[in-house]
């Protein structure tokens, strides 16, 4: 009895010391610093831009009245953010994104899973799926004015339309990529059912699901904006029209600021989901550290 | 008296009669297993060895219930659990909650699924480990996660399909001393599949070799060295060339 605990100890220290030789902890590096190496490279990006923008004006191409230059157009971004009309606008339009994206998020999940499991569904609207993912939103608004007039609807309807079919296809995608051997390995531990798709199918689908979810929201803010050009509502100020009003009344420099502030919220969205596809890959072990 | 009323009768955990398992129709089908008959006793560590097309992980199917003989009949006295060459941990779940996941199914509520786990993943020698992600693990280490995992599920059947074929020699050993404790403290029945001849002599109870396309049993050799043992031990390696010379015999009359 003695020497089999004594063995017992042995193999416990044996496989102690072969796991600390076969794991090596990896150095994170401090918050701040992380935060550093991400910002950076944008920072330099837009102070490229910004320069390149100016040497085009400096060129003279075209006049200062068509083309004015981020000296003249970041005043105009400063003094339009003081106003509260920019700001309601900013609030209109933000919650038409948010509410045409979770509208499309919830039918584009519906209808992936629906898709996904049923090998019926698949043959009869998978290719309709990827038809409409690749259709021009801006194509849709002909009928969804004729359909619902100029009001918040008929943006809605095209917002859903633009985004819903790349979240579908996303989820798709990914539950067609789970491995065999995962979905094996679930069903052995007793997963069955939907209850193989909530901790098995689902999670391992995430990634490429993620990636549906950011391209889903590429085609919503797209949507959005040409939706906002086109249908103008009485007394709701937007982003979109106050964009088409600058044109109307050759405001250059308002339109460019209202551009740029477009190009921000879109960075900004995109920077989310970014982190949140790293979060999900360094969980995962699918960050290569050599690199 | 049915079959499964004998098994439980006699003590014995899995009973495979006139076993064959043919894949694809017509001309084109491709028997796998013809003829198998085989009993494994309660608490028994079985190997089955034997080269490429022997049908050892249709066997290991048809015993975990993944799939149904063409002809025969299959009985298993208990519940199964799988282990596979790769760890198949899931990799958006920390360890802890990979060897949780069997109770989680089960229903068992939060905090007595995490004692539990952590009390396995102390079984396998992996207590501390349990926060990490499975991609911080080593390969030795992942397997002793699966095993764990496989533990959890409550079973009295473990079966094993070259669980550690991946793994380096030294890590492998290691391994082996601790299926074997595992196995002396659980009173598991063990069915382990593997190509090694040398592992099957120095893990199992009883090799059973089995010959290829198709696959019958070819033979069977008691393996009645004391444990422990080593794989290295004079015994554990006579007895692996006896089985290796016949192994050999019935991998040449397929090159003729």
């Amino acid at each position: 009895m003695a020497t089999e605990i004594q063995q017992h100890d042995k193999l416990a220290e044996e496989i102690a010391g072969l796991d600390a030789l076969e794991t090596h902890l990896e150095s994170h590096p401090g918050p701040a610093r992380q935060i550093w190496t991400t910002v950076w490279p944008k920072l330099a990006a837009i102070a490229i831009a910004l320069f390149a923008w100016q040497a085009v004006v400096w060129s003279g191409w075209k006049p200062d009245y068509v083309l004015p230059g981020p000296d003249k157009v970041l005043p105009a971004l400063v003094e339009m953010m003081g106003t509260a009309k920019f700001w309601t606008a900013v609030g209109i339009t933000m919650r038409r994104a948010v509410s045409g994206y979770a509208l499309a998020l919830v039918i584009g999940s519906v209808l992936g899973i629906a898709v996904a499991r049923s090998r019926l569904l698949r043959s009869a609207v998978g290719s309709l799926i990827t038809g409409l993912q690749t259709m021009p939103s801006i194509a849709w608004f002909p009928l969804a004015i004729l359909l619902f007039g100029l009001t918040e609807r008929a943006i809605m309807f095209v917002v859903v339309l633009g985004a819903a079919p790349s979240i579908a296809n996303g989820l798709i995608a990914g539950v067609d990529h789970v491995p065999p051997l995962m979905v094996r390995a679930g069903r052995m531990i007793g997963a069955k059912g939907v209850n193989l798709y909530r901790h098995v199918v689902l999670p391992a689908a995430l990634p490429t699901y993620v990636a549906g979810l950011k391209q889903g929201w590429a085609f919503a803010w797209r949507s959005l904006m040409a939706g906002e050009l086109l249908v103008i509502v009485a007394n709701r100020p937007s982003i979109g029209d106050q964009l088409q009003f600058a044109r109307e009344f050759s405001d250059a420099d308002g339109m460019l600021a209202l551009m740029l502030v477009i190009l921000v919220v879109g960075i900004v969205v995109d920077t989310v989901f970014g982190r949140a596809d790293m979060t999900i890959r360094r969980r995962r072990g699918l960050i290569d550290h050599s690199a | 008296m049915t079959l499964i009323e004998e098994l439980v009768a006699t003590s014995t955990a899995i009973s495979l009669r006139g076993v064959s398992k043919a894949f694809g129709h017509g001309a084109g089908a491709v028997l796998a297993l013809d003829n198998i008959t085989l009993d494994v006793a309660r608490g028994e560590f079985v190997c089955l060895v034997g080269a490429s097309g022997c049908g050892k992980s249709t066997s290991l199917n048809l015993i975990a219930g993944l799939d149904r003989p063409t002809v025969g009949d299959v009985s298993v006295n208990g519940r199964t659990a799988l282990m596979f060459q790769e760890a198949a941990l899931f990799p958006w779940l920390t360890v802890r909650d990979n060897v949780a996941l069997p109770l989680r199914l089960a229903g068992v509520g939060k905090a007595q699924r995490r004692r539990r786990a952590d009390e396995l993943l102390e079984q396998v020698h992996l207590g501390g480990q349990g926060g990490r992600r499975p991609h911080e693990l080593s390969g030795g280490m992942r397997q002793r996660a699966a095993l764990a995992r496989a533990l959890a599920q409550d079973v009295e059947i473990l079966l094993m399909d070259e669980p550690f074929g991946a793994l380096d020699a030294m890590t492998r050993d290691l391994l082996h001393d601790e299926l074997e404790q595992v196995w002396s403290a659980t009173g598991l029945t063990i069915m382990f599949v593997t190509h090694n001849v040398r592992e099957a002599a120095r893990l199992s109870d009883r090799i059973v070799l089995l010959t290829s396309l198709p696959g019958k049993v070819a033979d069977e050799f008691p393996v009645t060295i004391d444990r422990p043992r080593r794989i290295d031990s004079p015994e554990v390696m006579g007895l692996a060339a006896s089985v290796t010379d016949r192994l050999r015999a019935e991998v040449r009359r397929h090159g003729d």
